[in-house]
């Protein structure tokens, strides 16, 4: 397969492919499911989203920059951040945010570091044709990582509010007290990634490497990419989760080795989340 | 022995000076009266935003959390049963307080004590009924040497009469031997008469449940 062949794909053939939208959108409306609006918005978003990131790829992968690859990888970093402050179902407070940002920064800084340059050896560092995508997928997966293990860590925290308190009764120090809740909610956000790995290459095969075959990489190169991708994927899944349940348990105690969250005259101040919107 | 100086914790209660001080203490009042408030107080789930609460003289924020509760363990209501069986339940207090373990042959028989002979130290604690998990919590803590004081939140609450005087007889008998203090909050009159040394009515120091005597100073 020649790269020629690719640039075949025209405008009309993309064309075509909206007609799986049409086809949903005729689905819903004859169901009566309430869904037009938002179907319709989703693949516009898409398409104005996809297209936009298309030229800003043009502009930098014509003109790499270690700023500018960096730069991009520090905004996905933001972005990612904040959708996980959005993904939480209570309302958190700015102690557990700040736990959040660290852990994604310095969970995903590191692995990515380490990936760029010992396991790619990019050359120079900053290219951007590969820095870019997959720093965006390992983002892209530690986020959905970090969401889930927020989720389960608060959910933990309210539901077994006893058993935690029942722990420091005894003498428990708040860390042992809420070791349960912490590595159920580390396993919980775990699951998905090791899922991926379990069923790769059976059940589906993987994002990154069907589009290096279709754009023509053989496919045990295509191969050897996704395999270092997946494990740099679950490691920095693993090592910013651990870092954010490890710092983040610390928010529901104070200084005396208090559970907040039971705390008689805790005022809504000094609650880190609030679980009844 | 607890002494507790110009306590006020907002629209519950309100103690000038109470000092606590016999081997065994019971709590009695109302319900809301702040029986368990003060239980928390003095195991340090809370601290009052005024007074001060001294325990053998030296002042409760003064002394490091974990060993406070080492030495003051409080037994909840609710007893919490933690996942596993009978023998991580018993063990549990001394693990998380970092106290070496005891033998298989000591716990079956501080089942025995507790009238849980018929139970396996391997079965399932989430099996146990309401009761057996009350007197499952007592015996745990029981285990903990290092334990000065009991703070236990109605001990009886799930048991009847005849199980009551059983392991309340056998918890005291050796609370005793240990030297131990024990502070029980309870609304049963037979217990409290049967085994207290001192006995103090919440409703005295609530700042909301309307009393005869009134206490100032």
């Amino acid at each position: 397969m020649d790269n020629d062949q690719m640039m075949d794909f025209t405008i009309w053939q993309v064309g075509f492919a909206y007609v799986f939208i049409l086809v949903v959108y005729l689905i819903v409306r004859i169901k009566k499911i309430p869904r037009e609006k938002l179907i319709l918005i989703s693949a516009l978003r898409m398409t104005f989203q996809l297209i936009l990131v298309g030229f800003i790829l043009i502009y930098v992968l014509d003109n790499p920059n270690p700023f500018i690859t960096v730069g991009i990888i520090l905004i996905m970093l933001s972005f990612a951040t904040f959708n996980v402050y959005q993904r939480t179902k209570p309302i958190i407070k700015i102690s557990l945010k700040k736990m959040i940002a660290l852990a994604m920064f310095v969970g995903i800084s590191v692995n990515l570091i380490y990936f760029m340059f010992v396991v790619l050896q990019l050359d120079p560092w900053y290219e951007p044709q590969y820095f870019i995508p997959i720093g965006g997928m390992i983002i892209g997966k530690t986020m959905t990582g970090v969401s889930l293990g927020v989720n389960n860590l608060l959910t933990g925290m309210k539901d077994q509010q006893e058993k935690i308190e029942g722990a420091l009764m005894l003498g428990a120090s708040p860390k042992v007290a809420s070791k349960s809740i912490i590595n159920q909610a580390f396993d919980e956000a775990m699951l998905p990634t090791i899922n991926a790995m379990v069923g790769m290459g059976i059940v589906f095969l993987p994002g990154m490497m069907t589009g290096q075959i279709i754009a023509g990489q053989q496919p045990i190169t295509a191969v050897k990419y996704q395999i270092s991708v997946m494990l740099g994927v679950a490691g920095t899944v693993s090592i910013t989760v651990l870092i954010f349940l490890h710092l983040a348990y610390k928010v529901f105690f104070n200084e005396r080795m208090q559970f907040i969250l039971r705390k008689r005259d805790a005022s809504k101040d000094d609650l880190p989340v609030l679980y009844d919107k | 022995m607890f002494k507790i100086e110009h306590l006020v914790v907002e629209n519950v209660l309100k103690i000038n000076e109470l000092k606590l001080d016999a081997s065994i203490v019971s709590i009695e009042g109302q319900s809301g009266s702040g029986k368990s408030t003060l239980l928390r107080l003095l195991n340090n789930l809370d601290t009052p935003k005024s007074g001060t609460i001294y325990y053998n003289d030296k002042s409760l924020i003064e002394i490091e959390p974990m060993e406070l509760r080492r030495k003051i363990v409080m037994v909840p209501q609710d007893p919490v049963v933690f996942d596993g069986t009978l023998r991580d339940n018993l063990l549990i207090g001394l693990k998380l307080s970092g106290q070496d373990e005891i033998s298989d042959t000591s716990l079956e028989d501080t089942l025995k004590t507790f009238w849980l002979e018929d139970k396996e130290l391997d079965t399932s604690a989430s099996d146990l009924s309401g009761g057996e998990k009350q007197r499952l919590a007592l015996a745990r803590v029981l285990l903990m040497k290092e334990a000065d004081v009991y703070l236990l939140d109605e001990p009886s609450s799930s048991l009847d009469d005849e199980t009551t005087d059983h392991v309340l007889d056998a918890f005291i008998h050796q609370a005793k031997e240990q030297k131990n203090q024990i502070i029980m909050v309870t609304h049963d009159k037979r217990v409290a008469e049967k085994y207290t040394k001192q006995k103090i009515n919440m409703d005295e120091y609530s700042t909301h449940i309307k009393h005869e005597v009134t206490h100032d100073g």
